[in-house]
């Protein structure tokens, strides 16, 4: 799978590795989550109500489209996050399946 | 409670220059600031680590910008500055914010909102797909991080920073597919007038669309959006879309902007209470100040783009002259003679802002037209059907009891990108004016918030 966006310049930073969905990735340090995944792939997300991939919208924390998952369970708005070295990213919540009570 | 306690909410031109009066005057107000460090999005820093210069960033700007960023450097010592902070919700005289998971609370005895403004938008038919952005976004993916949004990029909408994103695209070494302008041809003649109030800008906006043209940019001017398409799981392919000569044109791309100028930021303003107006130039509903910033709500004032769109420069003296305001009424010495310049100034700004307004219409008649099967709401997949069913089923004529049967402005986002177009529908499917529908209120909080698990500083009202 190819990136979304382009790199144009400033890219003498320090690389780092991290994973999507369990795919190794590489970004550079500065780099903020959301650039750091749509370099890599072409989605952030799959929209809960119309099922189509979302690739974040406004990149300035008004229109929260780019929540996605942390390993740990956490959730980090990508465009307002930045990259971290092994930091493993989920698209989907990692424990999404809801418990059918009876 | 300090007897004068100030918090300035935002850390853009306006902040910074509300600050900057404040201190001069020998208080040290709060500066609450939702990004990492000064600058607003306007002049918005890159991340440590990046190199491109000034000129680059920023360029015509880019010594306004620099000042600012100096003038933000002297004062920080001098205020209290709280980056990365959300001021989510106000209750009579207290503010709200939240940082991580760390929640407070202030006590104010004024509050200057200069929050700004984020992008205006219009449905097109697929825009849901992955790869469309706003037109702030395209910006701030170059400025802020140096990317392009897409290998082919299509800038379509209406306003100034449709031909401005194109200039920095073209610059950067991006590939713009095309420019696609909404507005009708004859907007921009109408606009002169008022837009002499600005000579130089109206120059520079000239020139903006000139160059793209010079560089092979092809610009279509006249356009009416029909949509875009693509795939769920591969995003955009094209965009479609009427020539001004009526023919219907496709353009591959992978990536697209929208925007149609900006809408202010007002949700504060009105958790405040603060009264609103309907703007008729912008068909959007404003807070209302006077000349130096006052809201209708005693010790609340506004500045910036959050309250009208006068743009950077217009942002820098409506801050300092807000806080101007607030010195006087706090019984501090403010120049009257400055204040004077100041607001004659900015009703110069005020000519401008209304002639961008013709110049770049917002086109309710589009939106309108819109299929039952376009998506308004991109939060929750609400389209201009089930808002119409909504009205005329269940019988809403208005935008909030519209919101509450269907959702339409309850998403992630809150309505920001879907309000003013849900308005036009309601109004347009009850006959009446987008005035009547009302306005959406806002809710606290703002913006999604962490769960805030440490609590700092008093609370000494509790909100019901």
């Amino acid at each position: 799978m190819s990136g979304r966006f382009v790199r144009l310049s400033e890219s003498g930073r320090q690389q780092i590795s991290f994973s999507v969905d369990g795919e190794a990735a590489t970004a550079l340090s500065g780099d903020s989550l959301l650039v750091a995944m749509l370099l890599n792939f072409p989605r952030l997300r799959t929209a809960e109500f119309g099922g189509e991939a979302r690739s974040g919208f406004c990149l300035m924390g008004a229109c929260q489209d780019c929540w996605v998952w942390m390993e740990t369970g956490e959730r980090l708005r990508a465009c307002t996050s930045s990259v971290a070295e092994d930091m493993r990213v989920y698209t989907q919540m990692p424990e999404g399946v809801w418990p059918v009570v009876k | 409670m300090a007897s004068s306690q100030v918090i300035i909410v935002g850390a853009g031109p306006a902040g910074v220059r509300a600050a900057e009066a404040l201190v001069t005057a020998g208080l040290r107000p709060i500066m609450i600031d939702e990004g990492t460090c000064d600058g607003g999005q306007i002049y918005r820093r890159q991340p440590t680590g990046f190199v491109r210069s000034y000129k680059t960033l920023y360029g015509t700007e880019a010594n306004r910008a620099r000042n600012l960023h100096q003038s933000f450097e002297s004062l920080r010592e001098s205020i209290d500055y709280r980056p990365e902070t959300l001021a989510w919700g106000l209750w009579e005289k207290q503010l709200y914010v939240s940082s991580g998971n760390r929640g407070e609370a202030f006590d104010f005895s004024a509050l200057i909102v200069a929050g700004g403004a984020t992008d205006r938008l219009m449905p097109v038919p697929g825009w849901e797909l992955a790869g469309v952005y706003s037109m702030g976004a395209a910006q701030i993916a170059l400025k802020a991080q140096a990317v392009a949004i897409g290998r082919q990029v299509v800038l379509m909408g209406s306003g100034p920073l449709l031909y401005l994103v194109a200039n920095q695209y073209l610059d950067a070494g991006a590939n713009v597919a095309a420019v696609v302008d909404t507005a009708p041809t004859g907007s921009r003649f109408k606009a002169l007038p008022l837009l002499f109030a600005r000579p130089g800008l109206l120059a520079k906006g000239i020139s903006l669309a000139a160059r793209l043209r010079f560089n092979g940019v092809p610009v279509y001017r006249g356009a009416t959006p029909l949509s875009i398409k693509g795939d769920a799981s591969n995003g955009v392919g094209s965009v479609r879309f009427r020539s001004r000569t009526g023919s219907e044109r496709e353009i591959s791309c992978d990536a697209i902007a929208l925007g149609w100028h900006l809408r202010p930021e007002s949700q504060l303003a009105d958790l405040a209470r603060c009264d609103f107006h309907f703007d008729p130039v912008t068909h959007q509903w404003l807070p209302s100040i006077d000349t130096d910033g006052r809201s209708s709500i005693s010790g609340v004032y506004l500045a910036g783009d959050g309250v009208r769109l006068l743009g950077a420069e217009g942002a820098e003296i409506a801050g300092r002259l807000a806080a101007l305001a607030v010195l006087n009424d706090l019984g501090h010495a403010a120049p009257v003679d400055e204040r004077v310049r100041l607001r004659r100034r900015l009703d110069v700004m005020d000519r401008f802002r209304r002639g961008l307004a013709v110049a770049f219409p917002w086109q309710p008649a589009a939106v309108r037209e819109l299929a039952d099967d376009a998506v308004i709401c991109r939060c929750e997949s609400i389209t201009a059907g089930d808002i119409r069913e909504t009205i005329r089923v269940k019988g809403a004529v208005e935008v909030n009891r519209t919101k509450a049967l269907c959702r339409v402005g309850m998403g992630r986002c809150q309505g920001r990108y879907c309000s003013d177009a849900a308005a036009e529908i309601i109004a347009a499917e009850t006959n009446s004016s987008v005035e009547q529908v009302g306005r959406l209120r806002g809710q606290a909080p703002i913006k999604p918030l962490a769960v805030l698990t440490e609590q700092a500083g008093t609370i000494t009202n509790v909100s019901p």
